[in-house]
């Protein structure tokens, strides 16, 4: 893990596209600087990866591996954007909106919802063949200038690791196993936590759905020019490469 | 184009708020293109309360949230080539089906019309009384994406559809040319 | 509905009685563990014994004595079947709720506890006496129903057993009363074998015939670490968990890394249904195990050992301890072991606490470290970086036996032994519908077919080998064989006969992965609901043809995405009976003519407001008057 050998870079190839990658970087860090996008919802920029939500996942050596957590090998030919795969992340996609209630017309974050963004990417418009799952989430609006409504809630961890690593705080944290498995606060709710809406956990950029709701900043950005209505999600990335 | 025969197109709206149907007027003056391609049947639009004929396509609105709705998409789907749902309410139920997730008590329907209509914090209700007219259609235990009721051939997604969206689907499966939707027309807002 | 999420508002409601617990007394306790946050699960589970519950106060003065946050020990907590968060009887008792169990009268011991006790499964009585749940395999599925009692365990159950056994709770016998009136008076190993039958049917020559104490250790102890790896190498020894990793290399790299602590971590967290030799075996040769473990120090170069026990075993608990003391006054364990100077090793023992997922390295690596138990991002391999970031060996409890038997008889007498690729011999669990259920050691390359006819299973028309995670063969497959090649698995074999319903069984696996899935990774978590699911609209007969293709394709996502071996053979159950058992599906599905979905019920959907309108449809009730 060493950002100091820049000399020691090598080659990789991703959907025939060469890519430099240096010792200790991942697939996708290698990808993100070569302008080649990997679809994700879990990582993000300034966070430990934690390569939970599988949307990542590419084919490298004939395995899959989820492209944010797998250390990038010289020579190696990566699969990225092949129908199959495309066609495994969109059935995680529409897991991660059937797991919660995802209503985007009342939602603050449409149009810079991640998840969202991300179902459009993947063209995720047929008819579903997944059961609603429709659980019973609480919302906190106990803070006075922050609310959760964790019926949007992915499960991506980054507000954990945002608090944690950058916050230096732990205001959030997963509890529980299996389905049941949650993001919950440090405390009773989470005006009994020292959470701050100055808090990198809480900006914009840190919760990719609508859960972390900063109060009264709602439905400023006008329809048509929120973050996705200019282009699909990654195309910040893919614009590297032009 | 015109030489084509006329296709036969449905639509209804369900449990839905109408938005969707006011969507395809947004096709403005597209529509008139639209009525060289196809003959409106029973549809709000018209007033037709009944199939006069078997239709290519249907277009329902709305999810299920009542026995009318089921009644009138069953109906759809006998009377119909294609159905296509419209909207996300049509598509996964929508606002409505906001009430299955707080439905987990030992009684939903009965604590949700008691709170819509008695104990509600904001509720004027001086009859005290859950509506209950026989005309009324009974509820259903919960809201119902149309995919779970009946087969659905496509969806337009939207809240509601755009009328560019609306016309570019309806133009390309009457013409036999619809591969998919163009990614920047994808919207579910 | 059970959407298998319960509808909680994230607050506190069922906590319990927070002035009951002294903070002093919770202090005391993470004191015992040296206030060490990798000790967080043995904290817990004190508390739980202790207190039977696991209070928001608790957790707010555990996370204090341990320097960690609220939320963090919430995480563990929360984690584990055997943690409550909400206030549990003084006496649990778990009935073991294995496919096995039911398929034995679970139903009736059930209804008797039910009965005597006066609570259903999954309450607790008023007075806080008695809970009553359901558990998934415990590992006595040769002895099935089974049930633990606090840490006691009770098998063959009976309807009539089952309800002396409330009674005699109810009039206020210990657990410990139900084994026997003098079990003070036992010892450890009296104490087990009197709850437990070990069942060896079948001894074979490696680990269950006449073992010499401590000749492999002896050996091992004149050898030098690379010619210990060596001989296990040339053994040709692979782990018998399941994946069949080759041992020698596993020690190898660990020997490779350059360390000041490396680690050797026993995986005796046998929670496969269906399996159950790990816990013969740490009943009948817990000195070999453990001399299995210290040669595998000496070959990596380890001071340092875990034993993490399944909660389910924790009735061998004090035999295993007790096993450590004696090597550790005999100098076999602690410093300079056998007189060889810089031959440290010793060993603590971890239990688990209730959760399938701890089989799985990582997650048994994260359990140690007082985590939820969780799998860890690969690479790194625990080789390399494994317990709190240092190489460690995690091998099951048949691999350390074995390797111990290795070094005294020699790589080639064990080379000799099983086929080409699978050397040596493997116990086999056999459980189900057979006259002899039990361990069978046999070397590997035995049919199937041979297997059933030792085990009096001629009547198998279905055999789950290697446990839910392997594969559900048909008869026209008992000619294959046991080895890594061909049928590989940890040691499970489950004989079902044609009496028995594929799906159902099918459908409680399912809901196994769902229960036991850690959450971290979307198809894990979500996938396997959608399956289990997915199998219920089958077993209602609801399902069109167009449900196998889904079942199949979403069974691959699951494979694909899922973060470990936990998801990646989870779909196995469906998978391995739509290949084997094609017509059980097709015979229940039936096409979809008109297009309306068989899955929704209008009747049911209506009922509810039918009765709280007070009239019928007009539309759907033929009999609908005015």
């Amino acid at each position: 893990m060493s950002g100091t050998k820049k000399e020691t870079g090598f080659t990789f190839t991703i959907d025939g596209i060469e890519v430099t990658a240096y010792a200790g970087q991942t697939v996708m860090e290698a990808a993100d600087e070569a302008g080649v996008y990997i679809p994700r919802l879990c990582d993000h920029e300034g966070l430990r990866h934690q390569g939970s939500c599988r949307v990542c996942t590419v084919k490298a050596g004939g395995r899959s591996v989820a492209a944010c957590t797998q250390p990038a090998a010289p020579g190696q030919a990566v699969e990225n954007e092949t129908p199959h795969l495309n066609k495994m992340r969109r059935d995680l996609v529409e897991m991660l909106f059937h797991e919660g209630n995802h209503l985007c017309p009342i939602c603050e974050a449409s149009g810079n919802c991640e998840l969202q963004a991300m179902a459009y990417r993947l063209d995720m418009t047929e008819t579903t063949r997944f059961p609603y799952l429709e659980p019973c989430r609480a919302l906190d609006a106990s803070h006075p200038d922050i609310a959760l409504d964790t019926n949007r809630c992915i499960s991506c961890g980054r507000c954990i690791r945002a608090s944690e690593d950058v916050d230096g705080k732990g205001v959030f944290g997963y509890v529980g196993r299996g389905i049941h498995r949650r993001v919950a606060v440090n405390g009773e709710n989470l005006a009994d936590t020292d959470a701050q809406v100055t808090d990198h956990a809480i900006s914009s950029e840190v919760c990719p759905v609508g859960c972390i709701i900063r109060k009264r900043v709602g439905f400023v950005t006008p329809i048509g020019e929120r973050e996705f209505d200019k282009g699909l999600i990654g195309h910040e990335i893919e614009e590297r490469r032009k | 184009m015109s030489e084509l025969p006329k296709a036969r197109i449905a639509t209804a709206s369900l449990a839905g708020c109408f938005g969707c149907h006011m969507a395809i007027l947004d096709i403005d003056e597209r529509l008139i293109e639209l009525m060289q391609l196809v003959d409106v049947d029973r549809s709000p639009l018209t007033d037709k309360k009944r199939f006069t004929t078997r239709c290519d396509i249907g277009i329902i609105e709305g999810g299920c949230c009542n026995e009318e709705n089921v009644h009138v998409l069953y109906d759809f789907r006998r009377n119909c080539d294609v159905l296509i749902a419209l909207g996300q309410c049509a598509i996964m139920g929508g606002l409505p089906a906001m009430r299955n997730a707080i439905m987990h008590s030992d009684a939903p329907l009965r604590e949700c019309l008691e709170e819509a209509y008695i104990t509600g914090k904001y509720i004027r209700n001086t009859t005290h009384n859950v509506p209950n007219d026989p005309a009324l259609p009974l509820l259903l235990d919960e809201v119902y994406p149309c995919s779970e009721v009946v087969e659905i051939d496509y969806q337009i997604p939207g809240c509601a559809p755009s009328g560019d969206i609306i016309f570019d689907t309806l133009a390309k499966l009457l013409t036999g040319k619809f591969r998919g939707f163009e990614r920047e027309m994808i919207k579910f807002d | 509905m059970d959407n298998g999420q319960a509808c909680t508002n994230g607050l506190s409601s069922t906590a319990c009685d927070v002035s009951a617990v002294p903070g002093e007394e919770i202090a005391a306790i993470c004191k015992a563990f040296g206030n060490d946050k990798h000790r967080m699960l043995d904290i817990l589970r004190t508390v739980q014994d202790r207190y039977h519950c696991i209070s928001p106060s608790t957790m707010d003065r555990v996370a204090t004595e341990t320097g960690l946050s609220r939320i963090q020990v919430e995480g563990v907590a929360s984690f584990y079947s055997f943690l409550s968060l909400s206030p549990k009887g003084r006496i649990t008792i778990r009935l073991c709720d294995d496919i096995v169990d039911r398929y034995a009268g679970l139903a009736e011991v059930t209804a008797a506890f039910e009965q005597v006790l006066g609570i259903r499964v999954g309450e607790t009585s008023p007075d806080r006496a008695f809970s009553l749940e359901y558990t998934p395999c415990i590992g006595m599925c040769d002895q099935a129903p089974a049930a633990m009692i606090n840490d006691v365990v009770l098998t063959r159950l009976t309807a009539d057993t089952a309800r002396a056994a409330a009674e005699a709770l109810k009039a206020g016998l210990t657990p410990e009363h139900l084994v026997s009136e003098r079990f003070s008076d036992l010892t450890p190993h009296e104490r087990a074998n009197r709850m437990v039958d070990n069942n060896v049917r079948h001894a074979g020559e490696v680990l269950l015939g006449p073992v010499p104490e401590d000749a492999g250790l002896n050996k091992a102890a004149a050898m030098m670490p690379a010619q210990i790896v060596t001989a296990i190498e040339d053994s040709g020894l692979r782990g018998c968990g399941g994946a069949g990793f080759t041992t020698g290399r596993k020690w190898r790299f660990a020997a490779g890394e350059r360390a000041e602590r490396r680690f050797i971590l026993c995986n005796a967290d046998e929670g496969e249904p269906g399996t159950f030799k790990d816990r013969v075996l740490l009943s009948e040769r817990p000195h070999l195990l453990i001399e299995g473990m210290t040669i595998a120090a000496r070959a990596v170069g380890a001071s340092e050992g875990i034993l993490y026990l399944r909660g389910e075993y924790v009735y061998l608990r004090e035999l295993v301890e007790q096993v450590l003391e004696e090597r550790r006054r005999r100098g076999l364990l602690g410093k300079d072991i056998l007189g060889v100077r810089g031959f440290d090793f010793d060993i603590r023992l971890q239990l688990g606490a209730g959760a399938y997922i701890c089989g799985e390295e990582g997650a048994l690596i994260s359990s140690c470290e007082g985590l939820p138990g969780e799998p860890k991002t690969r690479p790194p391999f625990p080789v390399n970086r494994g317990y709190l970031g240092h190489p460690t060996v995690v091998n099951n409890v048949e691999t350390f036996c074995h390797a111990a038997r290795i070094l005294d008889r020699g790589a080639g007498w064990f080379h000799a032994m099983g086929t080409e690729g699978s050397h040596g011999t493997k116990l086999f669990s056999i459980c189900g519908d057979c006259l002899n259920p039990g361990i069978y050691e046999l070397p590997y390359g035995h049919s199937v077919r041979e297997i059933l006819e030792m085990a009096g299973g001629q009547d198998a028309a279905a055999v789950q080998v290697g446990g839910p995670s392997g594969a559900m063969i048909a008869r026209d497959s008992f000619h294959r064989k046991l080895t890594f090649d061909d049928l590989a698995t940890g040691g499970a074999i489950i004989v079902f006969n044609g009496e028995r319903n594929i799906l159902e069984i099918v459908e409680y696996y399912m809901s196994f992965f769902v229960h036991e899935s850690c959450g971290y990774c979307t198809p894990c978590r979500v996938g396997n609901v959608f399956l289990q699911k997915a199998i219920g609209k089958f077993r209602k007969g609801l399902a069109n043809p167009e449900d196998i293709e889904y079942l199949k394709e979403l069974s691959g996502t699951i494979i694909e995405t899922s973060r470990c071996g936990l998801g990646m053979t989870s779909p196995n159950p469906i998978l391995t009976t739509l290949k084997n058992f094609p017509l059980v599906y097709s015979a229940l599905t039936k096409p979809n003519k008109d297009g309306i979905r068989d899955t929704f019920d209008i009747q049911s959907a209506i009922d509810g407001a039918r009765k709280i309108a007070k009239r019928r449809s007009y539309i759907f009730d033929r009999d609908f008057t005015q």
